[in-house]
């Protein structure tokens, strides 16, 4: 009876077992997603593969001296980036500072309470556009709005304060000081997205704890969430600094592309990715393959930098979470 | 006994901080200098938009996406043909990079989460969203443009497929991860293999949140100009076949902004204007499906 039940009420049901075929899709889709996940790892091997190949004859006849030379003379094939590697280490510094105050200024700012909701939303939008916002129009904004606007403070400070090394040249146009400022433009979203992360990790009860002890909102920050949120802060920061070594367009149209090194912020230098993409177009055969080199020293320093803040930033969640 | 009690205390403690206080005015000091980096923070956007109204929309007409490129002295012109070159480049990229970076996606957040491979492709593909556009283009060179013998939309797509795969990928693993594990554990329970759980359970119910993720990598690389710059480089005619050189707005933008011609300065405001514009347009667009259903 109960028997004759089940069995009648299984005839209609729309629950049974995998057929063979489904199996074999089963089977043959796994393996699609597998090939899916796998992709990205050949992808990257690739990339270092190629661009390492092209480099290869450059890389034989200009070897270690490539990096700790100065010139680059396509007249009289003579390559060495050491100038365009300070430039990018040195403007990336500088507009991590920059971007550094500000997107961790942005991120307490939004994360610990100081505006109602709806207005933390606008400015959350507000610097998610900022990232929206292409790298050639920053250049074109950089052109001919950053660069009229401190040229008089950059005068000034070059007239009063020549004797400072930062302000020994006077900014004649394109220069370290508008690349820089409109780089920590570009880098902001990024250290202030992460840096929130970091913020919105920090358990409640820490934060009940010590508001309860009747600390001030700032000695909280300062005292307590800060810390809390340091190893957060620093992956936002070493995230920010790969972007920043990275950028490219904007750079190749402020930074004044020169071969210099020079601490001034006024005076123009060059980065390895704005050498790349301004030589490029008119580089012959023996050039392309130095800028080849030089794409290698690129992608040998943004990967450890990136793998580096990856890392921290997975660290930093398993130590917030546990 | 207990009223005793209270009469004691029943003086409250002071909770209200006073600025006789020194912390107290630091707090408010430092309150005052947050609001202050948070609007300074907001200006460059304001700036930017100003300007590319202001300056862009000057030049804004029917023209500008019919004609093409003028040269040096030219008057008048428009850069259609950049329009078209950003939107096919951007096509194919998506072409390309959707199907593998939700297959991904799905690999990561679904098929087999905790596995070893899982583990080293999501470091792999966050190390590569951090990944500097440019040196896509110079992967793309010496991989597909020295192949083919010259510069190409098809090139141009493969480099923006690269820079969009790990954007698609792991906000797909992210949107694939949030599917309740109880609707998955139901489709199992009826005789489902893992294969039509991902079809017909997660994938549709993950749609949102991949849509967010590939209207994102879209508005970015919309955006992109590095890597066509060595890939696609420039036209100043109608996109032919997808084999030969094609035009695109950031290039465009780029190339103009360094004559010193009046009429080509308002046009590479105006294509600002555009560009901007085709970006912010997929970038709301993610944002109304991503608020939709979460």
């Amino acid at each position: 009876m109960a028997r004759t039940l089940f069995g009648a009420a299984s005839e209609s049901a729309i629950s049974r077992q995998p057929t063979p075929r489904e199996f074999f899709y089963d089977r043959m889709f796994r393996t699609l997603c597998f090939v899916g996940g796998a992709l990205v790892i050949c992808l990257l091997t690739y990339i270092i593969y190629k661009i390492g190949e092209r480099a290869v004859p450059a890389m034989d006849s200009y070897g270690f001296g490539f990096i700790t030379t100065a010139v680059w003379d396509p007249g009289r094939e003579q390559f060495g980036v050491l100038a365009e590697i300070w430039g990018t280490i040195y403007s990336s510094i500088l507009a991590l500072a920059i971007a550094g105050f500000f997107g961790v200024g942005m991120a307490i700012f939004l994360t610990q309470d100081f505006v109602p909701p709806k207005l933390a939303r606008v400015f959350r939008t507000i610097i998610e556009l900022l990232a929206a916002i292409p790298s050639v129009v920053f250049g074109l904004w950089g052109i001919y709005v950053v660069i009229p606007a401190i040229r008089p403070i950059s005068n000034w400070l070059h007239d009063n304060f020549g004797w400072i090394p930062f302000f020994e040249t006077s900014l004649a146009g394109p220069g370290l000081a508008p690349a820089v400022i409109v780089l920590s433009i570009m880098v902001l979203p990024t250290v202030a997205a992460i840096s929130q992360d970091a913020f919105q990790l920090i358990p409640y009860k820490v934060k009940e704890a010590a508001y309860g002890m009747g600390t001030t909102k700032w000695e909280a920050i300062t005292k307590i969430f800060l810390p809390t949120a340091s190893s957060g802060i620093f992956a936002s920061l070493v995230l920010g600094f790969g972007r920043a070594l990275g950028e490219t367009m904007a750079l190749a149209m402020l930074i004044g592309n020169s071969n210099l090194i020079s601490w001034s912020l006024f005076s123009p230098a060059n980065t390895l990715a704005s050498l790349l993409a301004s030589n490029w177009p008119e580089a012959g055969a023996l050039e392309q393959q130095a800028l080849m080199y030089a794409a290698v020293v690129l992608l040998a320093i943004t990967l450890v930098v990136n793998a580096l803040g990856t890392g921290i930033m997975a660290f930093s969640k398993k130590q917030t979470v546990s | 006994m207990q009223e005793n009690f209270y009469a004691v205390t029943h003086k409250a403690p002071d909770l209200s901080h006073t600025f006789k206080e020194r912390r107290t005015l630091r707090n408010t000091i430092l309150t005052a200098c947050l609001w202050i980096v948070a609007l300074i923070a907001s200006v460059p956007l304001i700036s930017v938009l100003y300007m590319l109204i202001v300056e862009g929309g000057a030049r804004v007409g029917l023209d500008l996406f019919t004609e093409l490129p003028p040269a040096g002295f030219e008057q008048g012109g428009g850069f259609g043909n950049a329009i078209l070159g950003t939107l096919v480049m951007v096509a194919l990229a998506s072409i390309i990079s959707i199907p593998f970076g939700i297959l991904g996606g799905l690999f990561l957040g679904f098929i087999a989460p905790h596995s070893k491979l899982a583990d080293v492709t999501r470091f792999i593909a966050k190390v590569l969203t951090g990944f500097p556009s440019i040196l896509a283009g110079v992967f793309v060179y010496a991989s597909l443009v020295l192949a083919m013998g010259t510069y190409s939309a098809l090139a141009g797509g493969v480099a923006l497929a690269v820079l969009m795969l790990p954007t698609v990928m792991l906000t797909a693993e992210q949107a694939v991860r949030m599917v309740p594990q109880r609707i998955k554990d139901a489709a199992y329970g009826m005789g489902c293999t893992k294969t039509q759980v991902a079809l017909r359970v997660v994938l549709p119910t993950a749609l949102p949140g991949i849509l967010t993720g590939i209207m994102l990598a879209v508005a970015g690389a919309s955006g992109e100009s590095a890597p066509l710059l060595f890939t696609a480089l420039f036209s100043n005619f109608w996109l032919g076949s997808f084999t030969e050189p094609t035009a695109s707005l950031s290039i465009l933008i780029y190339n103009f902004s360094g004559m010193p011609f009046e009429n080509q300065i308002q046009l590479a405001w105006a294509a600002s204007l555009v560009l901007v514009a085709i970006v912010l347009i997929f970038n709301v667009l993610s944002r109304l499906i991503g608020t939709r259903k979460v």
